[in-house]
């Protein structure tokens, strides 16, 4: 599968980052719930802010609200790697359950196709060490009490940022980008977290200008 | 401790549905020119607004500029100087740790 070995590089990236989770996650939640969180929900960005909203304090409910409001974005890329996809509808969607960050950009092949043996490849890579990974900073949490110490937060932006570099192929793409990101941080201020980047999806919508 | 377990298994189901929503509503249909137009700038969209976000920390709900802003700041020379992939996430964190704890 070629999204493997794309994702290879990727796969060590959401270890440390799923170790600086469970790092996180076990005195708000506990170990088991932590490791737990990370194998049926699978979702970094929304575990960490329903981890957060529960250590501020906040309701179940609060906290499930901001982790749905993080993975709407999930909603648009489902929506683009749908075609790609193969089987009926019920097929199409389980495969569509390997929709994450690293695996969608890793199975864009540009102006709107992408691999889906990529797509579940990427996601057969990083679900393992995202788990193992949460199950590591679990144990480790009384020796690395701050992940952020050893600059683990500044891993998935960097990989973002590889990934959004291959994107850049044409005119549109740069606009687009520079749209989503201003729209995105825009909003920060004012809107709950989750939306501003499933807002800077509306920036894709130059795309209507053409044909 | 058991709100945590409901907040698990809500967000399980919830992202369940997301993902399902688009392969369900479109099916294998093949998209016309101008959606796939939208939908060829959804990738460069999110991925910019990610970053963006993330770099500046702003998860929170407020934009600063601190070591993590730096990490991503050095991978992005990384970037435009075509290093590996493997080495520019390496070097994000160095910077990233470093500036911390000079900081």
């Amino acid at each position: 599968m070629p999204g493997i070995r794309a994702a290879a590089p990727v796969g060590v990236a959401v270890f440390f980052v799923g170790m600086s989770f469970g790092v996180t996650a076990r005195p708000v939640m506990g170990a088991v719930a932590a490791v737990a969180m990370s194998a049926i929900v699978f979702a970094g960005s929304a575990q960490f802010a329903a981890a957060a909203v529960l250590a501020d304090g906040g309701s179940p409910a609060a906290a499930l609200l901001a982790g749905i409001l993080l993975n709407a974005r999930f909603l648009a890329m489902g929506l683009a790697v749908a075609p790609a996809l193969s089987g009926g509808r019920l097929r199409r969607a389980l495969e569509g359950q390997a929709v994450v960050d690293a695996s969608f950009a890793i199975a864009s092949r540009g102006e709107g196709r992408f691999d889906r043996h990529a797509l579940i490849g990427g996601t057969v890579v990083q679900y393992p060490a995202w788990v193992l990974g949460t199950l590591a900073g679990v144990l480790a949490g009384d020796l690395v009490s701050d992940p952020r110490a050893f600059g683990l937060d500044a891993i998935f932006p960097a990989f973002f940022l590889v990934l959004l570099a291959e994107e850049l192929r044409s005119g549109s793409a740069v606009v687009a980008a520079l749209l989503g990101a201003a729209l995105a941080l825009a909003l920060v201020p004012v809107a709950p977290p989750g939306i501003p980047v499933l807002a800077a999806s509306l920036a894709a919508l130059i795309g209507l200008r053409r044909t | 401790m058991n709100g945590a377990w409901i907040v698990i298994a809500g967000l399980a189901v919830a992202t369940v549905a997301i993902k399902a929503a688009g392969p369900l509503l479109l099916g294998g249909r093949e998209l016309s020119g101008r959606t796939l137009g939208v939908m060829a700038l959804l990738a460069p969209a999110l991925l910019a607004a990610l970053t963006a976000v993330e770099a500046l920390g702003a998860e929170h709900g407020s934009l600063h500029v601190d070591a993590r802003t730096a990490g991503v700041a050095a991978a992005g020379v990384a970037v435009a100087r075509r290093v590996p992939l493997v080495v520019t996430i390496a070097l994000a964190a160095a910077v990233a740790a470093t500036v911390r704890a000079l900081g």
